[in-house]
């Protein structure tokens, strides 16, 4: 009698899912007959002219009723018949789960460590360049916001908007600094940093009594502030023309260029601008590294256990004797000491700042990142790093599509398309994140982390 | 055991809260001595809650006083008052839910800087065995009965001097009610602990308590022993007819 019903349940019902195809089909005719048959141009005379796609309105038609149908036929049982056994397996991580758990951290950082040698290697110094400054130092930026976005919104559950202000505080305070005062990027990385926990500090004070949707908008304001001052404050910032020829890293004073007292001379190599890409790489990789082990060592220490237990509940914070206007200012002014990092970094890897760069779209991905990799979560905070950063870069790859879709084919245009139908797919699927896990932060006996599926929607 | 003669432990003394323009509390004193359990009866809309939460400073009294230990807390920040050793367990238990119970009890123990946690911890468990069950499970997949013992574990962590409860018993079966207020009544036995308890389950609350207050629409209508309240028809009437399990 079960067995039956399963087989109902999830039995591919042809008559219905053919009726549904069309049904489906009639509501795209209605939707993009309009919308992508008819266009209108203008000819010679400047007259509109109505132009008909009809060819294209059918294919598109073609692909949501067959589509429709595979999904009802094939994919829905096919997911139905999953959710079943899965909950019908009790709740325990496999071996190679655990093992996966256990070493995935140590074994990408070394894997980070040692990529550039890998590309080097691989592709000589020359053609290592678009791999490790592209993609690597790229990637590790974002890793970098990310880790320090997760902070204030993972761990304090504090809804940032406006991350990007840091980012641009630090990378101004570096662009700035070091173009009139010729100050060294060892001395700026700390101030940057100091100044932007200031703007993060400044930030808080305000906005302390806020929570949830009202303080998300008043930190997307700050943002915009912030990009606004950048642009008209021109006498200070060079308005949206931004700051250019900003000085380069040195290491340890020696600087990466031609001069005789250059890197590449000093230890007789070719001239090559890797040396100062992979430099890089390395420098932003210990910085992302630096944020990764001061939130790790703060979640054990009574801050991190303040801001998490601030997550949960703030009133419980209060009655327990947490400060919790302390505890979110240390939030705040943490995330924005790692922003600052990240910006003056950025300044000294471009050599030129611009307001463009520090949009509400950059704060939009930080907090993207944040969320897909799983709040609080480390691991996949990285991960969604690498998935989103990564991912519009490798879109700059696929210029050979050219050759089959024509010269108007950009594939970069479509990176928003992908990035929110990505999205959307890892919001079905994964509500919680990559990694929707929270380590617990004391144990007495033995480690064991628990599965976020176990805690009600919304209470994790 | 109560120790009347001394001055209180807690003394509300004419507290007037209001939200916004409607007045919550028309005045209200309330006082706890060392050692005793005080228990805040009435009905739903009365005043407990805002009571407990005025102590607490939040929201705060806009005219009266209120003093612990003879210090005057009225106009104390939240977590100050807190770090006096006023522990609460807040009305719908506040656990925090993504946190293991361990974390919990550890969060109810950062005022006493977590220098006698292994031991309170172990104390706890004594106290509450299903919490030990339960240790590396989150706060919100507990039961409500568990939870509410983690609230209370919690607020003990702390070791305060004054345990404010509100409504403990709310929502849970009669049976994890009485075990509930069995350790109550024992930690108050056993180690003098002073309690504060809001409740609405009238009958078991003035069983527990030494004394009580009767709280209707903000104004304390009536107090006196337990056992005295218990007998007066009008709380019969109003509180216990039809409750009493």
């Amino acid at each position: 009698m079960a067995a039956d019903d399963t087989a109902n349940k999830h039995g591919p019902d042809i008559a219905a899912a053919v009726k549904d195809a069309l049904l489906s089909g009639l509501v795209a005719l209605a939707l993009f007959g309009p919308l992508i048959g008819l266009r209108t141009e203008q000819n010679m005379r400047n007259e509109l002219v109505i132009q008909s796609r009809w060819g294209l309105v059918a294919a598109i038609i073609a692909v949501i009723v067959i589509g429709r149908f595979l999904m009802l036929t094939l994919v829905s049982p096919a997911l139905a018949r999953r959710r079943e056994r899965v909950s019908a397996t009790p709740e325990h991580p496999s071996a190679l789960r655990q093992a996966l758990g256990k070493w995935f951290a140590p074994a990408s950082i070394a894997f980070l460590f040692l990529y550039p040698i890998l590309i080097v290697s691989l592709l000589g110094f020359q053609g290592s360049l678009k791999w490790v400054d592209n993609f690597g130092i790229q990637i590790l930026i974002y890793v970098m916001l990310g880790w320090g976005l997760n902070i204030v919104v993972g761990l304090a559950g504090l809804l940032d908007l406006g991350y990007v202000a840091f980012y641009a505080v630090g990378a101004y305070s570096y662009a700035l600094l070091s173009s009139h005062f010729g100050l060294s990027f060892w001395i700026l990385l700390p101030m940057a940093g100091i100044f932007a926990a200031l703007w993060g500090i400044m930030l808080g004070f305000p906005v302390l009594r806020l929570r949830g949707d009202y303080l998300a908008i008043v930190t997307l304001a700050f943002g915009e502030i912030i990009r606004l001052v950048l642009i008209n404050f021109r006498e200070l910032t060079n308005g949206s023309a931004g700051i250019s020829s900003i000085p380069k890293v040195t290491l340890f004073g020696i600087p990466f260029d031609a001069s005789p007292g250059g890197f590449a001379k000093m230890f007789d190599l070719p001239l090559s601008s890797a040396y100062y890409k992979i430099f890089l790489y390395y420098l932003i990789l210990l910085l992302a590294l630096l944020t990764a082990f001061v939130t790790i060592r703060l979640r054990k220490l009574p801050v991190g256990r303040a801001w998490e237990a601030l997550r949960e509940d703030e009133i419980a914070c209060r009655s327990l004797g947490i400060n919790t206007t302390n505890t979110k200012l240390t939030a705040f002014a943490l995330g924005a000491l790692f922003a600052g990092f990240a910006g003056s970094f950025f300044a000294a890897r471009q050599g030129f700042v611009s307001p463009e760069s520090f949009t509400f779209m950059e704060s939009a991905i930080i907090v993207a990142i944040v969320v897909l990799g799983g709040m609080g979560s480390m691991v996949g905070v990285a991960l969604a790093a690498v998935a989103m950063i990564g991912g519009t870069e490798l879109l700059r790859e696929l210029a050979f599509l050219k050759t089959i879709f024509g010269d108007n084919f950009n594939p970069d245009q479509f990176r928003m398309l992908i990035f929110g139908l990505a999205m959307v797919g890892i919001m079905i699927w994964k509500p919680r994140g990559f990694v929707s896990s929270r380590e617990p932060t004391i144990f007495l006996a033995e480690k064991k982390a628990i599965s976020g599926s176990l805690v009600k929607e919304g209470h994790g | 055991m109560s120790d009347a003669n001394g001055a209180p432990l807690l003394s509300v003394q004419g507290a007037k809260t209001y939200y916004g323009k409607i007045i919550a509390l028309k005045g209200v004193d309330v006082d706890v001595h060392q050692g005793e359990i005080v228990t805040l009866i009435g009905a739903n809309g009365a005043g407990k809650s805002t009571l407990m939460m005025t102590i607490c400073g939040n929201p705060r009294a806009r005219e009266g006083k209120i003093l612990f230990e003879g210090r005057d807390i009225t106009n104390m920040p939240t977590h100050e008052i807190a770090r006096l050793r006023i522990a609460q367990s807040p009305e719908g238990r506040r656990i925090f839910p993504r946190m293991t119970v361990l974390e919990n009890l550890q969060m109810g123990a950062a005022l006493d800087n977590l220098a006698h946690f292994d031991q309170d911890v172990e104390r706890m468990f004594t106290l509450f065995p299903r919490l030990k069950e339960r240790i590396a499970q989150r706060g919100g997949t507990l039961s409500g009965g568990e939870q509410q013992m983690l609230a209370i574990a919690r607020a003990l962590m702390a070791r305060p001097k004054l345990l404010m409860l509100d409504e403990p018993s709310l929502g849970l079966a009669p049976l994890i009610v009485k075990q509930i207020f069995d350790v109550i009544g024992e930690l108050n036995r056993t180690e003098g602990l002073t309690v504060f308890l809001v409740e609405q389950n009238a009958y078991h609350a003035l069983k527990l308590a030494h004394r009580g207050y009767v709280l209707v629409n903000g104004l304390v209508t009536m107090s006196g022993t337990g056992k005295e309240l218990l007998q007066k028809p009008e709380i019969r009437a109003a509180y216990l007819e039809g409750g009493a399990h």
